[in-house]
């Protein structure tokens, strides 16, 4: 951890006309690292990668990569390599002339490439496809000559920009296992630009989350979604009931809360009185029982307005006092429950103190 | 055994006589409501369009072997006029003169053409808008005009008249350039409307320079554009009359203008038999140009 980054942006923005696309960002990527950027369409997050690769220049600021500062290189001379968001496999070429495509033009030698091509097919799994044209591929074979052609190259940093983006569900998440698998094979820093929450949470390392140009967090997957440090963020992140409050008074030990709807909390946390806040509880934390649940729970009564079943787990929307509404994931964890909840019924949402985030911006 | 032929009436008894079984099934489902191809009336009208389009054409090669020299009712066959043709000196020379004129000038304008198409297909430059306007005058200021500004030109300037072959074609030369450029302009920069500028990035990304990007990745996908419209222009070169007629010094003679001042006196099969070899060269030239767009070993057109 205490290595030194391979990628260091710092202080970088870039304006369009008067617009900041990106807009001072800074951040330290490490070596080997799995990298994402998150943020919605729009964000900046691909100007950023593409300043990464030298295609965009920055209005301020430095990138460095490998120590090396990036001003004034041009992308062909770059320790990085890209694959597109349209892969960009060149049409006219077949699939061992598009990986061997980078190694000719930089002057590799003639001896090298054949043996350099048929490695970087037999990692992304191509054996065999030497010959085919890219238009007797599918997406996802041509999203992996896309990935062999850029891998041959042996970049410090590979981009990957919105890699997955035009694959069916499926093979998105064939792929995704597949991209990981392949960086722990290779060993090279992955930044990859997605605007898919669940891609980046289940193949990243770490995460940045981006808006407006701005990077709101940066933080492993499991503490963004747990431990949102905003509201955008724990928007942005998963599905949250997000509840306003205000607190009224601080103790060692814990703060004292009020909130509309949800009456009068008790959370293990900081806070400065009169100040006020969000409430966040994950949908998956919240439980739904008929009988109000015993135990030290935060429990509201209400009704099933909303039920949406998706097989294995089940959306139940339910309407507390008050007009609030809850959104509560539900696993349909036995066939014995099939329509134990309908539309209509009476029930208790609750969930554990501990499950709150407060989100103080 | 005996279901299929209930389920399709007239199959299956005598599916054996293939022929006779089959199309009577065919002529007993109706044509569906998009199967033009099917309609009477439309096969007639298609009939007639093409019978409009190519009769005169099929009728002008025919006659070309008529044994006749008013050549207004058909005599019997012969040979004879190909070979005045061949043995025409001056014929044979205006018609080499257009095949000159016609290389050079697609030659100079599919490379002004395409470098047009390229700038305005990538950059973005003050007094865009005033030069694609500008570009597409000559294709529509009317060629008549056109040739009395360039006669008008090459006056003005003293253009030397008296050169050896062949730069005594040079006038003519200019001349089709000028007007056939545009077009090759337009058709590349149609083709490049399609291109994914990623594949440039990609390139680039890979570690090829600007010129290994064009030459490998750009001017590949640009091919097809270059060839239609080296075609294009090669074919209004062939058969121009009106600027060439201007344009030519007086003892420069090309197959159009020939063919002309031949026809003024009296329309004999040679004509025919003169204009019958243009055809074929300009149908081997599509065919030749047809060959090399071909997608070839892949498909370069799908993308």
């Amino acid at each position: 951890m205490s290595l030194a980054p391979i990628v260091r942006i710092e202080a970088v923005s870039k304006r369009f006309g008067g617009v900041a696309a990106v807009d001072r960002v800074s951040l330290a990527i490490r070596p080997n690292e799995f990298f994402a950027l998150l943020g919605p369409s729009g964000c900046g997050k691909t100007t950023l990668l593409r300043m990464l690769a030298g295609f965009e220049r920055p209005s301020e600021g430095r990138i460095l990569i490998d120590g090396e500062d990036m001003a004034g290189v041009v992308p062909n001379r770059r320790p990085v390599n890209m694959v597109f968001q349209s892969y960009a496999v060149f049409p006219h070429m077949t699939v061992a002339d598009n990986v061997a495509y980078g190694l000719k033009v930089s002057g590799v030698a003639r001896a090298e490439i054949g043996p350099r091509v048929e490695g970087a097919l037999a990692m992304v799994r191509l054996e065999g496809f030497e010959a085919r044209r890219p238009d007797q591929l599918s997406g996802g074979q041509r999203q992996r000559v896309a990935l062999a052609r850029a891998l041959v190259k042996r970049p410090k940093v590979l981009l990957l920009d919105e890699p997955l983006s035009a694959l069916d569900k499926k093979l998105r998440e064939e792929m995704q296992l597949e991209l990981v698998r392949l960086q722990q094979e290779v060993g090279i820093t992955f930044v990859i630009v997605t605007h898919d929450q669940e891609e980046a949470l289940s193949m990243a390392d770490r995460i940045a989350v981006m808006n407006r140009g701005k990077i709101l967090q940066v933080a492993p997957p499991d503490e963004l979604y747990e431990q949102p440090n905003c509201r955008m963020v724990a928007d942005f992140i998963g599905t949250t009931n997000l509840f306003p409050g205000r607190v009224l008074e601080c103790a060692a030990g814990g703060i004292r809360l009020a909130a509309p709807g949800l009456g009068e909390l008790r959370l293990a946390e900081d806070g400065s009185p009169g100040s006020e806040v969000g409430i966040a509880v994950r949908p998956e934390k919240v439980q739904i029982s008929h009988e109000r649940p015993a135990g030290e729970l935060i429990a509201l009564p209400g009704r099933i307005v909303q039920l949406a079943y998706f097989g294995d787990y089940s959306h139940v929307y339910v309407e507390t006092g008050d007009s609030v509404r809850i959104t509560c994931y539900r696993t349909n964890r036995s066939r014995r429950e099939t329509g134990a909840l309908a539309v209509g019924d009476a029930c208790w949402v609750s969930w554990h103190p501990a499950d709150c985030i407060l989100l103080t911006e | 055994m005996a279901s299929p032929a209930r389920v399709r009436p007239g199959l299956g008894r005598r599916a054996d006589c293939t022929g006779w079984g089959l199309r009577r099934v065919r002529r007993r489902e109706r044509a569906g409501p998009l199967e033009y191809s099917r309609k009477l009336w439309l096969r007639l009208w298609l009939a007639a369009t093409f019978a409009f389009l190519y009769a005169p054409i099929a009728i002008l090669i025919l006659f070309s072997f008529n044994d006749s020299r008013r050549n207004i009712v058909w005599q019997g066959f012969t040979l004879e006029y190909y070979e005045r043709a061949f043995g025409n000196a001056s014929l044979i020379e205006a018609f080499t003169n257009s095949l000159a004129i016609g290389v050079l000038s697609t030659v100079i304008s599919t490379a002004i053409g395409a470098l047009l198409a390229l700038a305005l297909w990538r950059f973005r430059f003050p007094g865009k808008p005033a030069l694609e306007g500008a570009m597409a005058l000559p294709i529509v200021i009317p060629e008549i005009c056109m040739g009395v500004a360039l006669m008008a030109f090459f006056i003005r300037t003293g253009w030397p008249t008296a050169l050896p072959w062949p730069l005594n074609l040079g006038p003519i030369v200019i001349g089709h350039v000028a007007f056939s450029f545009p077009f090759v302009a337009i058709v590349v920069r149609a083709r490049m409307a399609g291109f994914d500028r990623a594949l440039e990035e990609a390139s680039k990304d890979l570690g090829a320079g600007e010129w290994q990007t064009f030459r490998h990745i750009t001017l590949p996908y640009m091919k097809p554009g270059l060839i239609a419209g080296g075609l294009l222009a090669m074919t209004l070169s062939l058969d121009d009359f009106v600027i060439t007629f201007f344009t030519s010094g007086p003892e420069t003679l090309t197959f159009p203008v020939k063919v002309y001042s031949m026809v003024r006196f009296g329309a004999t099969p040679e004509v025919n038999a003169a204009s019958t070899l243009l055809i074929l060269v300009t149908v081997l030239l599509t065919v030749l140009a047809m060959r090399l767009q071909r997608p070839e070993r892949g498909g370069e057109l799908k993308a």
